[in-house]
């Protein structure tokens, strides 16, 4: 029977019921701005205040206090945030001479690119190699620190490939040389206990919608003495650390989601796990020249990639998608570029092989039925495009294919 | 994204296969770019009676592959060398931009299928076929 199975989770997810209905009293019943002085507009501050709270006690921050500068700060989004921590950091170290940063070459756009805007600026970017599983080691991030590094970025999550990278660990490295230390944990915050100050994070990036709160909210972790000049200039909102009315619904939103993503990690991720494996394994006996991409181990519960020799991704989702399954490929033309994947590239993966690679991330509404009815749906897909693929045909003869 | 004609092409490709002792065969792009279309054609008195592809590549790329043969199919060989892409691209209903060069490549394809068919004849191709760019054009590998 035909099923609608939703494998895209680190694309998107479902607002639950219970963050909707935390939700609704502030779309139209208590509509107050928080900067308001009455009692009416109050309310949304302390609403604000709640989910500040929620925020602060997901990551392990300090809990924010009335009128005390927090350190939780709400964004619009993931990038957002990454753009204000990069940008942020850097142009408040320039004043100290401290020009350099380091990341990896497997980030989100949103670092990238906001790397490669400041190093337009005239600073300096180091983009440490990771290997075939998307990992780096906090030896490399210790190489790459220079007198003048002011800051270290490392996603927490490659939201590809999945690979969980060793944050504390460069934590350590970088306050142990006196540099400060963002992560991008848009992918990890419910996935994987997160603890800003035993594993030495100065600024860390999440999103709403990865964690069933709507899209269009954010947040920015940052450290207690760290100061970071604001992104976007205007009123005195967030303590005037970032201008705009605070879009109430959506931050109350973001507050009950966390809390409820952090409730009982190990136990989310155990029976995401279950799947993910069941997935994998069964992927991997049905299929032949099916390569797992990342980390067997050291991966998001949820996250499974897998590149398929001689074919193009585009073509398996269109496919999966006429049999009501929803996911993702690296492939170039679903990228909007004409390039797959840099994290498919980053990991040593060839072109072509990159090109025909398929993400399926698990989420909290999957089932064991759902993966059983993937492992139905899939392999004959694969088939039916080798067979028309002449790319198959010379692999099958041990031709090059590149 | 796609128009319902792709889709159909898509998922009904016709023509797909191989034609085991064709009269020309021709393949364009590479693996790197993510495209790739070998087109096989049967000529008999210089009509097309049969032809064949096999294409690695996005839906687009099947969906230009199968429209190309449907165009050529049963046509002189002299009428097949006037196929445009933008012919292709009309019979599909349109294609989104980032896509028109997979109907590039199936012209090209089909161009090169036919140049084979004239080399094979002692007949040189490029005054009647055209240069056929050696991979594709729409990328920096």
């Amino acid at each position: 029977m035909k099923r609608f199975v939703y494998a895209d989770n680190a694309a998107t997810t479902r607002v639950s019921e219970e963050v909707v209905a935390a939700m609704l009293p502030y779309f139209s019943e208590q509509y107050g701005n928080a900067s308001s002085p009455y009692r009416f507009g109050q309310a949304s501050k302390e609403a604000i205040q709640k989910a500040r709270e929620q925020v602060a006690a997901a990551l392990g921050a300090e809990k924010p206090l009335p009128n005390r500068l927090p350190e939780v700060f709400f964004t619009s989004c993931g990038t957002e945030s990454d753009n204000w921590a990069l940008k942020g950091v850097m142009h408040a170290m320039a004043k100290r001479g401290k020009r350099h940063l380091i990341t990896t070459n497997f980030e989100h756009h949103a670092i990238l690119h906001s790397a490669q805007a400041l190093e337009k600026e005239g600073f300096s970017v180091t983009y440490l190699p990771v290997d075939h599983e998307g990992l780096i080691t906090p030896e490399q991030v210790a190489d790459a620190i220079r007198e003048d590094t002011a800051l270290v970025s490392v996603l927490y999550a490659n939201n590809e490939i999945g690979t969980l990278l060793p944050i504390p660990e460069i934590g350590a490295v970088c306050h142990d040389r006196g540099v400060l230390f963002h992560t991008d944990a848009v992918q990890a915050v419910g996935n994987v206990p997160i603890d800003v100050k035993a594993q030495h994070i100065d600024l860390l990036s999440l999103s709403g919608h990865k964690l069933h709160a709507p899209k269009g909210i954010g947040a920015l972790y940052i450290r207690k003495g760290v100061v970071l000049p604001s992104l976007i200039d205007g009123g005195a909102q967030e303590f005037k650390h970032r201008a705009g009315t605070e879009n109430v619904p959506y931050i109350v939103g973001l507050g009950t989601a966390i809390e409820a993503a952090c409730r009982d990690i190990p136990a989310r991720a155990a029976r995401l796990q279950a799947m993910r494996d069941r997935l994998i394994d069964g992927i991997l006996e049905r299929i032949p020249h099916a390569r797992l991409n990342g980390s067997r181990t050291r991966r998001l519960p949820g996250n499974v990639n897998f590149s398929f020799e001689g074919i193009e991704g585009e073509g398996m989702l269109l496919w999966l998608d006429q049999e009501g399954i929803c996911a993702s490929s690296g492939s170039a033309c679903t990228s909007g570029d004409l390039d797959p994947s840099h994290v498919l590239l980053a990991i040593g993966l060839p072109h072509g092989v990159a090109h025909g690679s398929l993400r399926l991330s698990l989420g909290d509404d999957n089932t064991m039925e759902d993966v059983d009815y993937i492992l139905e749906k899939l392999p004959p897909i694969v088939e039916r495009l080798r067979a028309m693929s002449p790319v198959w045909e010379r692999i099958l003869a041990g031709e090059p294919v590149e | 994204m796609y128009s319902e004609k792709v889709m159909d092409h898509f998922t009904n490709p016709r023509n797909v296969g191989e034609i085991p002792n064709a009269d020309g065969v021709g393949e364009v792009g590479n693996a790197q770019c993510g495209d790739i279309m070998r087109i096989y054609l049967k000529i008999d008195g210089g009509v097309i009676t049969d032809v064949k592809f096999k294409t690695f590549g996005c839906g687009a790329a099947i969906a230009t592959s199968s429209m190309a043969t449907e165009l050529i199919k049963g046509k002189r060989v002299e009428e097949a060398l006037q196929l445009t892409n933008q012919a292709v691209v009309e019979a599909l209903d349109g294609l989104p931009p980032i896509k028109i060069h997979c109907s590039v490549l199936a012209e090209q394809a089909i161009k090169a299928a036919l140049a084979d068919y004239y080399t094979r004849l002692g007949i040189d191709p490029e005054p009647l076929v055209g240069k056929i760019p050696n991979g594709c054009d729409h990328c920096v590998h």
